[in-house]
């Protein structure tokens, strides 16, 4: 039992909203002097690109919202299949604060690709396999948030978004391979290489820079909306029993 | 002058480049002003709650 032991350790709301506390302050000040310091190496200090022009700028905002969308899906469902399999109350409120984060940079993904796509490609969208595929995962985002609440029994909903979410986790490597498996507009991975990255130090620094921001942010934000769901269910614990007693 | 107007202009992208950071700021601004917004009234319920807990007659 050692393994689910220790990570009950975790569950205990109180240790985390300790481990809440100390971080949470991290978080923020790395978000904000990783904003600045990509903001001003990806708008000020870096050339345009030999082909894309200014638009490489796009990229910074682009390239960090795409990655975090999987990032926070993947959370999302381990997050899930953790509250499925050892009913873990902490897992299910992390996946359910994750969920409107991951729409956020899905949806950002998604019109900062189509305002980088319109001048360069000259469409604003096509109906390719990396851009459905993101397209999906923007749904699914949608569809967890909406099931999670589409039921009067909490449990339930929590339950069924969690499957939802583990299902849907088969798009997570659709996405990321789509540019190798089927002809695409959209270009192949440029940073994550075998041969390492194929972009220039003053390109590569922004893009980086900007990744750990939503990182960052993502560990803020996260921290708020989990701290506000567990305080959430104490008050309808307390309500409960105040209402059992009268 | 001309040098501020020349960068706003993006070589000509700024109609592109410029919505780009807009909304991607006011995306995560207001994701996290509306999720720090949760947490307060969370606290400010709890608070609540937990005063009708503590008075005697159980009453608010």
């Amino acid at each position: 039992m050692a393994p689910s032991s220790s990570l009950h350790r975790f569950a205990n709301p109180a240790r985390f909203l300790r481990l809440a506390a100390v971080v949470q302050p991290w978080a923020a000040g790395l978000t904000i002097a990783a904003l600045i310091a990509g903001l001003y190496l990806g708008l000020i200090a870096s050339p345009g690109d030999y082909q894309q022009g200014e638009t490489v700028r796009i990229m910074y905002i682009h390239v960090p919202s795409a990655w975090m969308a999987l990032f926070c899906y993947t959370n999302m469902a381990l997050a899930s299949a953790v509250a499925l399999i050892w009913r873990h109350p902490l897992a299910d409120v992390i996946a359910k604060a994750t969920a409107p984060i991951g729409a956020c940079f899905t949806f950002l993904a998604l019109v900062t690709g189509s305002l980088w796509g319109k001048p360069m490609w000259g469409t604003w969208w096509v109906w390719d396999a990396r851009l459905t595929s993101v397209l999906i995962l923007f749904f699914l985002y949608l569809g967890y948030m909406a099931l999670y609440n589409a039921f009067d029994d909490a449990t339930r909903g929590a339950r069924a978004a969690a499957v939802l979410a583990l299902v849907g986790v088969v798009n997570v490597p659709i996405i990321k391979f789509s540019v190798d498996w089927w002809n695409t507009l959209h270009q192949p991975a440029s940073v994550v290489k075998l041969d390492g990255p194929a972009i220039h130090p003053s390109m590569l620094w922004p893009l980086l820079l900007m990744a750990l921001a939503f990182t960052t942010y993502y560990v803020w934000v996260l921290l708020l909306r989990v701290r506000a769901e567990l305080i959430g269910r104490r008050v309808r614990a307390i309500r409960l029993r105040q209402t059992q007693v009268r | 002058m001309d040098r501020v107007t020349e960068y706003l202009a993006m070589g000509g992208y700024a109609g592109f480049i410029w919505p780009a950071y807009g909304l991607a700021a006011v995306v995560l601004a207001v994701l996290f002003v509306a999720s720090r917004r949760r947490l307060t009234a969370a606290a400010a319920e709890l608070a609540a709650v937990e005063a009708v807990e503590r008075s005697p007659s159980g009453e608010a």
